[in-house]
């Protein structure tokens, strides 16, 4: 056993923070570091520069035009960019269906889809839940008929993340009605300016629009984009959520969260003292920097048994509670950290207006906190990892 | 001993919750809370016709004061219905504050209009730099002749803008963190030098930053005694934090509620998800801290006013310290076990917990509590 990086690795980790240092928008990376939200345009012109360096694919094949770096360097990579304040790379693309096209799609799909998701020139977002499927998801019922050369699509997504945004969706729909559950469900890519594609947003309790409805309505997609076979889209949908989860633990996101409740911690007083100095906020604040360590080790061993099996585990389930708790109890410390300040609200602040209040770091605390809840429910909900780890890990 | 309600009582809760269930529906809310004050004066002037302004105003004055148990099934009501109206501010706070400190003619110039809803009147004591604690103080107030002159600035004053009269702490003496030294001052909200600027907060209430430059005023705006006001303004907010324990114990069990009734509703897998054990555990949790922090609120009640200043500090901040974490962790999972739906604007959920995150950081957090608790305990002074 040995719990330090390599020197190639730690060599490689200075070639990621230098490359970071020169070549991050710096008022990007103010926005990241602050809390707040990055625009669209900023998230798209660092996929364009990361691509340009040949970095474009972080977690994808040489074959494909990624980088082909291991998972040990794929998460240095992700630790030192989250540290800098690089904004989080669309996963959508690079970490949902760019997998599932370089595993089950043909050729064809390959080419057309694969080197504009490395030049960030589509931006895709995912079509899973519905308002009567959620953590039963294999219950989806968009349907898609085929007609000749294309499926005609009806149906309503929801809570889809970013769509506002998006020109490409992935969605999973009922192609055998007859067939039980799982079984009669297919893959589809969907041009979002198809006719028929309408995008309605929801609102989020931060006052946000991350979110949206999707709906279908006669929507004629072609054949060529089914994705592998027909009612096999189940098998594909399960290979590209044990994808989405192995970065979830956000081990980097939740260290740079961490220095920035430090940051506050110092400014803060409470008895006319540094708070960073009173014992009962140092010993919270401790207790999940602690969690945090131990949960980076955990990560790594999980990354390490993966590298061995090629294929993300149910460990993933516990990196994803963990992590989310982690990331929803620094939100929380930073709102306790301020006390009363994090009271006043502007939903405009995340967005880039300048507070109205000092101090400007205490603007966006609260709607942090509120948004966050949401980790412990996206991605498959902490319950129903819950559940993954009883069934698959614990056997019961 | 026993736990039971008046008649009267138990006419007055109905009363308030019907009239709430019909004026205060979700959508109503909505509207008064995206209308330009953030509040709505109609509302207002029929929480007056209630009667429900006069529970903290003696009855010499038209009230109904201590109305003890009132004051708490009312807390509780506007808890449930997220009501965003300045009662606690105006109506509890404002109100014991010059119950308890005015002189006569104080009292006789406020009172009655406090209890008609004619007027509003707010405490401005949280500075930024107070945090949590009480006696922190750094506005400063001069003597200029018979009067006063007062430089400062106060944040986050719950319904600032909302106020006819601001009662200002300021500092006559003393180090900045020394409860001896604090004065109170009734400030009209049309005084020279002041300026109050209003704003939304997380959970949909209105707040304002308050700032004090130069504001000269009279002798008689002294609110009780000069360098002497923090044994009345701690009381004061002993009795406001009796009266938010009791609010949060109204949202808690709306949280509760609505949460129970969307698991029951809410079907995944062929079932309703509050089939699923995990869930009810979940649940049967969430009730255990909303039926403690209801005892906590009973407790805060009656002991609120307690002439034993030991034994209120110790009751009023253990029940903040229950009613803070059944505020966290039932706000959190009331979001949790409605999934996506939970975090969306559209159902009243979300804005309980907004509502919930909001008051454990009112009037001092769980940590400040608990700090005063064992401070307390340990003999030495709260
Ligand atoms: C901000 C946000 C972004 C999202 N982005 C996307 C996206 O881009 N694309 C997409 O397709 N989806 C997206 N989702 C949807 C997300 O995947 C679902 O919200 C999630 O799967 C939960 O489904 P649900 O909301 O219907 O909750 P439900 O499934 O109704 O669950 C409600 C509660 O019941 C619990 N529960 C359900 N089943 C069980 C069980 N068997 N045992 C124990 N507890 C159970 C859940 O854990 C939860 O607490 C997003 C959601 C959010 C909140």
């Amino acid at each position: 056993m040995d719990l330090s990086f390599t020197p190639a690795e730690q060599a490689f980790r200075q070639e990621v923070a230098s490359f970071l240092e020169k070549e991050l928008p710096p008022a990007t990376r103010k926005k990241v570091l602050d809390g707040l939200h990055v625009t669209p345009q900023e998230t798209i012109q660092w996929q364009k520069i990361l691509h340009r360096k040949g970095w474009g694919g972080p977690n994808w094949a040489k074959e494909f035009g990624g980088t082909g770096w291991d998972p040990v360097r794929q998460f240095i990579f992700e630790e030192e960019s989250a540290a800098a304040g690089a904004p989080r790379l669309l996963p959508f693309g690079l970490k949902m269906v760019g997998p599932v096209i370089m595993r089950f799609g043909n050729e064809a799909q390959q080419q057309r889809h694969l080197p504009r998701i490395l030049a960030a020139d589509d931006w895709w977002c995912q079509g899973y839940s519905e308002p009567g499927s959620g953590s039963d998801l294999a219950s989806v019922k968009t349907r898609a008929e085929r007609q000749g050369d294309h499926y005609l699509v009806n149906g309503q997504k929801t809570w889809i993340t970013l769509a506002q945004h998006a020109n490409w969706i992935f969605a999973l729909v009922r192609t055998d009605p007859s067939a039980k559950a799982q079984a009669g469900i297919s893959f589809l890519l969907i041009d979002m300016r198809t006719p028929g594609v309408t995008v309605r947003p929801i609102i989020m309790l931060d006052e946000g629009h991350e979110v949206n409805e999707v709906w279908f309505e006669d929507v004629k997609v072609p054949v060529e984009n089914l994705v592998g076979e027909e009612n096999k889209g189940w098998t594909y949908a399960k290979f590209l959520l044990g994808h989405e989860r192995t970065n979830i633990a956000g081990i980097g996101g939740s260290k740079r969260e961490l220095a920035r409740l430090k940051r506050i911690a110092a400014l803060e007083q409470k008895h006319g003292r540094p708070l960073d100095q009173d014992p009962a906020f140092a010993a919270r604040l401790a207790t999940v920097e602690i969690e945090l360590m131990a949960l980076e080790i955990t990560n790594l061993r999980v990354l390490s048994a993966e590298a061995e099996r090629r294929a993300p585990g149910p460990e993933a389930s516990l990196l994803k509670i963990k992590g989310t708790e982690i990331q929803q109890a620094l939100s929380e410390l930073m709102v306790q950290a301020v006390g009363p300040a994090a009271l006043p609200f502007d939903p405009a602040v995340m967005d880039g207006a300048p507070p109205a209040l000092d101090p400007a770091y205490a603007a966006p605390l609260a709607a942090t906190y509120g948004n966050l809840r949401k980790t412990s429910i996206y991605g498959g909900s902490n319950e129903i990892q819950k559940n993954i780890i009883t069934q698959m890990i614990l056997g019961l | 001993m026993h736990f039971n309600l008046t008649a009267e009582q138990q006419l007055l809760s109905d009363t308030v919750g019907r009239f709430l269930a019909k004026a205060y529906a979700f959508e109503a809310r909505h509207k008064i809370v995206k209308s330009p004050e953030g509040w709505s004066r109609e509302i207002w002037a029929q929480l007056a016709e209630m009667g429900l302004l006069a529970l903290q105003v003696p009855e010499a004055h038209g009230g109904m004061a201590p109305a003890v148990v009132e004051t708490l099934l009312t807390m509780t009501a506007l808890g449930k219905a997220l009501v965003v109206e300045p009662y606690l501010a105006s109506a509890v706070l404002g109100t014991a504050l010059v119950r308890d400190l005015g002189t006569p003619a104080q009292a006789e110039a406020l009172l009655p209009a406090l209890a008609a809803g004619e007027k509003i009147v707010v405490p401005a004591h949280g500075e930024r730099g107070s945090r949590h604690d009480l006696s922190r103080v750094a506005t400063a107030a001069a003597r200029d002749g018979k009067g006063w002159v007062l430089r400062g600035r106060k944040s986050v004053v719950i319904h600032g803008q909302a106020a006819d009269v601001l009662v200002v702490s300021a500092r006559t003496a003393g180090a900045v963190d020394a409860a001896a030294g604090i004065s109170l001052f009734l400030v009209p909200r049309d005084s020279k030098g002041l300026t109050v600027t209003g704003y939304r907060t997380f959970d949909n209430q209105r707040a304002a930053e308050v700032v004090l430059d130069g504001v000269a005023l009279p002798g008689d705006a002294l609110l009780g005694p000069e360098g002497g006001a923090f044994p009345g303004l701690s009381a004061a907010f002993d009795l406001g934090l009796a009266a938010i324990c009791a609010e949060a114990v109204g949202s808690l069990q709306a949280a509760l509620d609505t949460t129970i009734e969307y698991t029951k509703t809410r079907k995944q897998f062929g079932v309703p998800i509050a089939k699923f054990q995990a869930l009810q555990h979940r649940m049967a949790d969430m009730l255990i801290h909303v039926e403690q922090a209801r005892s906590m609120s009973f407790l805060a009640a009656m002991k609120a006013a307690s002439a034993d200043a030991g034994e209120r500090r110790r009751a009023v901040s253990a029940a903040k310290v229950v009613v803070g974490q059944a505020c966290r962790f039932v706000g959190q999972q009331a979001v949790q076990l409605h999934g996506g739906m939970g975090v969306t604007d559209e159902l009243a959920v979300s804005h309980h917990f907004k509502r919930l995150m909001a008051i454990e950081l009112s009037l001092g957090d769980t940590e400040h509590h608990l700090e005063q608790f064992v401070a307390a305990g340990a003999g030495r002074p709260a």
